[in-house]
């Protein structure tokens, strides 16, 4: 296991390498220095050359690529001169929120889909199975926009319960209070997650009713509800195991739309905004450390799975 | 001299338990029949072939006029003349869902052959070779596959503009990975058999090997991984549009149109919303179906062996 372990962690930081350089040579074909930025637009040629110059822009790649990576090691994520700010302080601002709202519909996701997938399950073939594996073919073949466009119009517009725009308060706290504008939000991702893990949900607990130890526990005489709980519940679940581990990118990365279609700011509307204003050194640092968490995600879910199963031996 | 008959003559002829003996059913022949009785995947084909009509047939049949904005009848419900209304521009809806559908389709499928020709020759040049080369080859695949999809997807789309050549390269150029390993894992299991080693004792090249009879016999996998290729293309190409970053004036894709209509949203122009979310909805669960069906009907032949 420990074995394991080691050889996983220096896998992943030789992907971690090799993903850091792809992304920054690719990055730095499409940008290659911020003298323009810092300069103004009518800066001579010979001005831009003496300024990459001086700042060490004109090193060969790999030069500037393993002085990023010296600078990133110490904490300095690069400085934006589209906002003025270094990296990090912009970075500090959102992840609060982002990390929320991930957390929170990550949450809600898991809540429903458990009891959902093992209902499918164990009423299978009912009208309610159809029922629900029919919407949540429906909202898995949906846009992550659209759906909140609908919930938007059902919510917030025609019937107005709920607020249209996110929480814009910049105290976590404050946002976590405000159910009002985050419900929607909250609600929008965790409904689209819902559609894939209670499929997985509904087929693990399928083939857990299966096997051998539930006849047994009924055989025995246990009542049906402690048949679910103790036995099916904790099988089942072990798949969900691995996909929470793979959504920990989206802690970071994947709220992108739903920020932008709630006005939400957080880390998703903040690399959209840098997109508009092709702001490159935050793209940079936004896009490698998207790929450190999804390595880490991979290796977090592998890692929790056989925690949770001890039938599986990493070897 | 022929055998006699085992039972007494006179009596009419044994069946065979099970019913009649037919001629034998090839393999392509019993997955299509499999995958014709499943209601869904017929439904899902009929409404493919629908939009595939819809969007490119429609405009020769349906006429309006796509690039010359008229602001008078900008924003009018259905009605007279515009069965879905006009966008802000002054172009009839109808037709510009159409034109949309085209360029969503066309980068859709052109992204989901480009991953699967390049992940298929890879997996299989991957699977075959083996050793170093097959460790460094997958090495490069998880590296890439690390890397934040819509992020990258985003970023080049902004620098390097959008059409559908270029969105389609570069979506493509992202979702050849999975296809990959499929391959990849595939050509293991098939290269162990009987006939590739035969193929190999006959003199025949590497190349000649993949071609002819690893990726054929992969093709189940790859064909089914297609399908599902092409749904996340058009959503990836939907969500693209939808933040801003496809096509521009006066080409227009799905998602741009989503973009437009999310505007209007509150003033109640829901003409401009529903009826494009419905179209991507429709479509992506149409292949969706298809996949589903595809591999349900791959593995039952397979089982049947």
């Amino acid at each position: 296991m420990i074995a394991y372990i080691i050889r996983r962690i220096g896998t992943s930081v030789i992907v971690v390498i090799g993903v850091s350089i792809v992304i920054f040579v690719l990055l730095h074909e499409i940008y290659p220095s911020p003298a323009r930025d810092v300069l103004g637009l009518k800066a001579t040629l010979a001005q831009v050359n003496a300024w990459n110059k001086a700042n060490g822009y004109d090193a060969p790649v790999i030069v500037q690529y393993l002085r990023y990576v010296g600078h990133l090691l110490q904490g300095n994520l690069g400085y934006s001169y589209a906002e003025n700010q270094s990296v990090a302080a912009l970075f500090q601002e959102r992840v609060a929120r982002s990390a929320y709202l991930s957390g929170m519909s990550l949450l809600l996701a898991i809540v429903i889909a458990i009891p959902l997938g093992i209902y499918q399950a164990v009423r299978r073939n009912s009208v309610g199975d159809n029922v629900a594996t029919s919407l949540a073919f429906v909202t898995y073949s949906m846009p992550v926009f659209f759906l909140g466009l609908i919930l938007i119009q059902v919510f917030a517009l025609s019937w107005p319960v709920l607020g249209f725009e996110a929480s814009q308060s910049t105290s976590v706290l404050t946002v976590m209070g405000d159910w009002h504008d985050m419900l929607l939000p909250i609600l929008t991702l965790a409904l689209i997650t819902v559609a894939s893990f209670s499929r997985y949900m509904r087929s693990s607990a399928m083939d857990v009713l299966a096997q051998d130890y539930i006849k047994v526990a009924r055989a025995k005489g246990l009542p049906e509800r402690l048949v679910l709980l103790r036995h099916l519940l904790r099988n089942a679940c072990l798949p969900i195991i691995t996909l929470i581990g793979l959504s920990i990118p989206n802690l970071l990365a994947g709220n992108l739309i739903t920020e932008s279609l709630f006005n939400y700011q957080g880390l998703g509307l903040l690399f959209f905004n840098s997109l508009s204003k092709a702001d490159y050194p935050t793209l940079l640092a936004y896009t490698l450390i998207g790929a450190v968490f999804v390595v880490i995600g991979n290796f977090v879910a592998d890692l929790a799975l056989s925690a949770a199963d001890p039938r599986i031996r990493l070897v | 001299m022929a055998l006699a008959p085992l039972q007494p003559v006179g009596l009419p002829p044994v069946i065979a338990e099970g019913g009649e003996v037919g001629p034998v059913q090839s393999g392509w022949r019993l997955a299509l029949r499999e995958f014709a009785s499943n209601k869904l995947a017929v439904a899902g084909f009929a409404i493919l072939v629908f939009f595939i009509l819809f969007c490119f047939v429609g405009p020769l049949v349906y006429h309006t006029n796509q690039y010359t904005a008229n602001l008078t009848q900008a924003t009018l419900p259905p009605g007279a003349g515009h069965p879905l209304g006009t966008d802000d521009s002054g172009f009839d809806e109808l037709g510009r869902i159409m034109l949309g559908g085209q360029a969503s389709l066309e980068i859709g499928f052109f992204a989901a052959f480009i991953a699967i020709v390049v992940g298929a020759i890879w997996g299989a040049v991957s699977g075959l070779l083996g050793g170093a080369v097959d460790a460094v080859m997958m090495r490069i695949v998880d590296v890439f596959l690390s890397i934040p999809f819509l992020f990258v997807v985003l970023i080049l789309a902004v620098r390097y503009g959008a059409s559908v050549l270029s969105l389609s390269l570069v979506i493509g150029g992202f979702s050849w990975l999975f296809p990959a390993r499929l391959v990849r894992g595939e050509v293991l299991t098939v290269r162990v058999r009987d006939f590739v080693a035969a193929a190999r004792v006959a003199g025949s090249t590497r190349a000649r090997l993949i071609g002819r009879h690893l990726i054929p016999n992969a093709m189940g996998t790859v064909i089914v991984n297609v399908t599902f290729q092409v749904a996340d293309a058009i959503l990836t190409v939907a969500a693209v549009g939808f933040l801003g970053f496809g096509l521009h004036y006066p080409n227009v894709d799905w998602g741009d149109m989503l973009s437009t209509g999310v505007q209007y949203q509150q003033d109640g122009y829901w003409w401009l919303i529903y009826p494009v979310g419905a179209c991507i909805v429709l479509t992506v669960m149409a292949l969706n179906f298809i996949g589903d069906a595809l591999r349900d009907s791959l593995d039952v032949r397979l089982r049947r062996r």
